[in-house]
């Protein structure tokens, strides 16, 4: 059928507006101890595959469940050996270099608390830090920011998140304001024009003043560094451009979270993985894609420097997909999938996991990769060990109603 | 003229149309409510001017045809470059020319984008030649909802609307379910095109099966709404159900290539249960008729009530209208210009305050009636496509967004985009105009005076586009 000549997915071409991220200020009791720790979380939307990106090469029921779609160890390509029993896909050697140093930390067969299958309430509940849909005011990111004390470089006077793209993606709404940053081709306002414009909003819309005012502090920012000014227009859509795309907005992020008095905490969102129909395994769309955040993973490490040593990256995705391969070569909506770790702070080179199978009974529901890692564990674990989040806090504002999920313990060098 | 009526009639242009044009608000002002009522009534609402664009099949044919003859180019080409290199031994290994490939693009060009800026073109002049704008936001609206992507399907993108949503908008809304699920632009974005029934002659003899995308997201986003009475199994039995769902492969069909069709061979066989009711085997028939349920039921209603009252009223929709509307949906069977009817005359469709920021589409389009200019389709997109909303570009099955968290972050492209038009307009365009006469001195003594005191016409104009007057509705 004729859908293989056009984009490997609906969503992978929105990556000009689709490519967000966020940040505020400084984590001020990991200050006080020296350090000076970055966060970046990472939201593939669409559902990412965990079993194609890391495969259980070692259980014996992988080959049966994905006959030649499986990832093996004596693939064409080979996929990349991680441990005696779990193999990265391919595509990723610059993942798989991080985690052979120790930099990078595989979760495998792990999920939000949501366990059906909608794209956007799962992308709700990953995003707002919430057990259930439907809490659409704030994310967990801006609630955790709450507790940091403000990054004198970007937001002096307040706490501030900072999302790149003219759409605000919900794990940075909230009380912190949210600056917003795009490539720019236009002729920009004069600060004479922006200084009246704000001063009619202060009058009139405080909301609006509030939205301006963030996008003027950032204009500033960003002169002193000129690296975000211009950016090359995106390639026709398909995945050159979701690698120029992810390469683009992530370096950016990264060079903001490189600087002294920049920004350290950020959020973007990666679109496209939705792989419904001719999924791929070692090459194909799912793999270019994987490249695609691979080169991204690459281009924060190059970009932000030193300060690597005192970064996590956390990718993570609303669900997973099925076990098993669909009708048209795909994979559908699912539930356990991977989260991927990655940064010089990182206790790294381990997978962790606690493997629940791959037998039809072992599976959820009889399709999908059963979740036995609460993905809140490993973020409730980075916010407490890296950011110095108070614990209490956690349990109460950050993610609410999860107050019997602990913080997995050990995940920082520093911990 | 009194101030107050000029300021309701303000009111129904911005938050039901696509805002005033040079007289606007006096030809409404009488009346503001029977006008926009009179809208809905009017003969052919929604449709575009016969233009000569072409249909969404003959567009998708065309767009394989060059897919085809570039392909055969290339390998033309390559056979060429073989046979070239083979003659001249001596060269050794000479470095290839431009790949075959490339060269071959060259030769023949994509005829799709230039099929996606006709559309284009047709639906902003639409947009700007309506005096009011009433059915074009709801065509708007519908295709929104009902979205599908240009970057997965470009050739049809402006054809499906023209043909599955303008039709319908002021029809039952079963009707514009059937349309939209059986175009081929719908069925080939959400999937439904490769997903054939396990057991259907087609599935028997290839190891192809299920896909799920497009039953899920017609319960989902189209019909029920997330979380209402349906479960895997249903998205299960719904997808069995629409297995054959498809069109006509354009290569080896010069006549109805990209057409819809239901192919049996594709049809997963047997009864199937969706939301505990089975329906018996009837080939396109069962899937009509589980559609048909779908459009009647009461989880319907309530989601569209919901997203209706949302787009045009508040973001958070006063619950008792979404109540009013819902039952109005039922007891008319989905009548969507009685839905609207109920809607419009509601008390608070023209006294809530104007709350809701405007998306993107519909502020530039403001923008460009209030100065009373036209537009170019490549720039228009462009701007669209900076501000987030790219025109058939959504970023998902589910649409944009549409609330103001999602937007307001964009103040600042908004203000380039208001800065650069402003720049280009400056000449030919007095901001005075459009203060006094164009939105009838309804703006607030502070943006009155704030624009009044710019220092350029430009930076007026841009002022003026950007108050808080011209982004709320």
């Amino acid at each position: 059928m004729a859908s293989c000549r056009h984009l490997p997915s609906r969503r992978a071409a929105l990556l000009g507006s689709g490519a967000l991220f966020a940040w505020t200020q400084l984590p001020k009791l990991a200050r006080a101890e020296g350090r000076d720790p970055r966060l970046v979380v990472i939201v593939l939307r669409g559902a990412l595959d965990g079993l194609g990106a890391v495969a259980p090469v070692g259980d014996p029921d992988w080959i049966r469940l994905r006959g030649e779609r499986a990832l093996v160890l004596d693939g064409k390509p080979p996929a990349l050996p991680l441990d005696s029993f779990f193999a990265l896909n391919p595509a990723m050697p610059n993942l798989h270099r991080l985690y052979r140093a120790e930099q990078a930390t595989i979760v495998h067969a792990t999920a939000t608390p949501y366990r059906e299958r909608s794209h956007f309430d799962g992308q709700d509940v990953l995003e707002s830090g919430f057990a259930k849909p439907g809490a659409l005011d704030s994310g967990w990111l801006n609630r955790a920011l709450l507790g940091l004390a403000p990054a004198g470089g970007v937001a002096p006077q307040d706490k501030r998140a900072f999302a790149v793209g003219p759409v605000t993606p919900l794990i940075v709404r909230g009380q912190a304001p949210v600056m917003s940053w795009s490539p720019q081709q236009l002729t920009p306002a004069s600060d004479d024009t922006r200084a009246r414009l704000l001063e009619l909003y202060q009058h009139a819309d405080p909301k609006l003043a509030l939205a301006l005012e963030g996008r003027i502090r950032l204009a500033a920012l960003a002169r002193g560094e000129g690296a975000a000014g211009n950016a090359a227009p995106l390639p026709p859509p398909g995945i050159e451009r979701a690698r120029a795309s992810f390469a683009e907005a992530a370096g950016t992020a990264a060079r903001y979270l490189a600087r002294p008095d920049g920004p350290r905490i950020g959020a973007m969102g990666f679109v496209g993985w939705d792989t419904h129909v001719n999924e791929g395994a070692a090459d194909g769309q799912l793999a270019g894609l994987l490249g695609a955040l691979d080169g991204a993973l690459a281009a924060m490490e190059t970009n932000l420097g030193a300060a690597w040593q005192e970064t996590v990256v956390v990718v993570t995705t609303e669900f997973g997909r099925t076990a098993r391969i669909n009708g048209s070569n795909g994979t559908d909506h699912g539930t356990g999938t991977v989260a991927l770790l990655a940064g010089g702070a990182l206790k790294g080179g381990r997978v962790l996991t606690d493997w629940p199978g791959l037998k039809s009974a072992d599976l959820y529901e009889g399709r999908d990769l059963k979740p036995t890692i609460d993905l809140r564990a490993v973020l409730k674990g980075l916010l407490r060990d890296h950011l110095r989040v108070e614990e209490k806090a956690l349990a109460a504002s950050i993610f609410p109603d999860s107050s019997d999920v602990a913080a997995t313990p050990g995940l920082l060098r520093s911990a | 003229m009194d101030t107050s009526r000029q300021a309701v009639a303000a009111l129904a242009l911005n938050r039901f149309g696509l805002g005033p044009r040079l007289g606007s608000i006096a030809a409404i002002a009488a009346d503001p409510r029977g006008a926009l009522l009179a809208e809905l009534d009017r003969p052919n609402a929604g449709a575009l001017p016969a233009a000569a664009l072409a249909s969404s099949a003959e567009a998708f044919r065309r767009v394989a045809d060059a897919n085809a003859e570039r392909r055969a180019r290339g390998i033309a080409m390559a056979k060429a470059e073989e046979a070239k290199r083979l003659a001249e031994p001596a060269m050794g290994e000479a470095p290839a020319t431009a790949a075959p490939a490339n060269m071959a693009a060259e030769v023949v060009p994509n005829p799709g984008r230039q099929i996606y800026l006709d559309e284009a073109k047709a639906r902003i002049d639409a947009a700007l030649a309506s005096e009011i704008g009433l059915a074009e936001r709801l065509v708007w609206f519908w295709s929104n909802h009902f979205c599908i992507s240009a970057d997965k399907i470009q050739s049809m993108s402006g054809a499906y609307e023209r043909e599955a949503i303008r039709p319908f908008v002021l029809r039952p809304f079963r009707e514009l379910l059937a349309a939209v699920e059986s175009h081929p632009a719908m069925l080939f974005y959400l999937d439904n095109t490769v997903s054939m029934g396990p057991n259907s002659v087609a599935g028997l003899n290839r190891t192809r099966g299920l896909n799920e995308n497009l039953a899920r997201e017609i319960l989902e986003l189209h019909t029920l709404g997330v979380r209402t009475v349906y479960t895997q199994d249903d998205v299960i039995g719904f997808a069995n159900v629409l297995t054959g769902w498809t069109l006509l492969p354009a290569g080896d069909n010069p006549e109805h290539g990209g057409e819809f069709t239901f192919n049996r061979r594709l049809h997963e066989p047997g009864p199937h249960v969706v939301l505990g009711k089975s329906y018996p085997e009837g080939g396109i028939e069962q899937g009509k008729a589980v559609l048909n349920d779908l459009a009647q039921h009461p989880a319907t209603a309530k989601h569209v009530a919901a997203k209706l009252v949302r787009h045009f009223l508040a973001d958070d929709p006063p619950p008792a209208l979404v109540a009013t509307l819902a039952r109005t949906f039922q007891d008319t069977a989905g009548d969507l210009k009685e839905v609207m009817k109920v809607l419009i005359s509601a008390p608070e469709a023209l006294s809530l305050p104007p709350s809701k920021l405007r998306r993107p589409s519909e502020w530039v389009t403001a923008m460009v009636r209030a100065a009373g200019t036209t537009a170019d389709p490549q720039r228009y997109t462009g701007g669209q496509a900076t501000l987030g909303e790219p025109l058939w570009r959504p970023p998902s099955p589910k649409g944009h967004a549409d609330d103001e968290a999602a937007w307001i972050d964009g103040m600042g492209q908004r203000l380039d985009i208001a800065n650069t038009y402003a720049e280009r307009i400056a000449g030919r365009v007095d901001p005075r105009v459009i203060m006094d006469s164009v939105l009838a001195g309804t703006l607030s003594e502070t943006t009155t005076a704030v624009v009044g005191r710019a220092e350029s016409r430009q930076q007026a104009l841009a002022l003026l586009f950007m108050s808080p007057e011209f982004q709320r509705r």
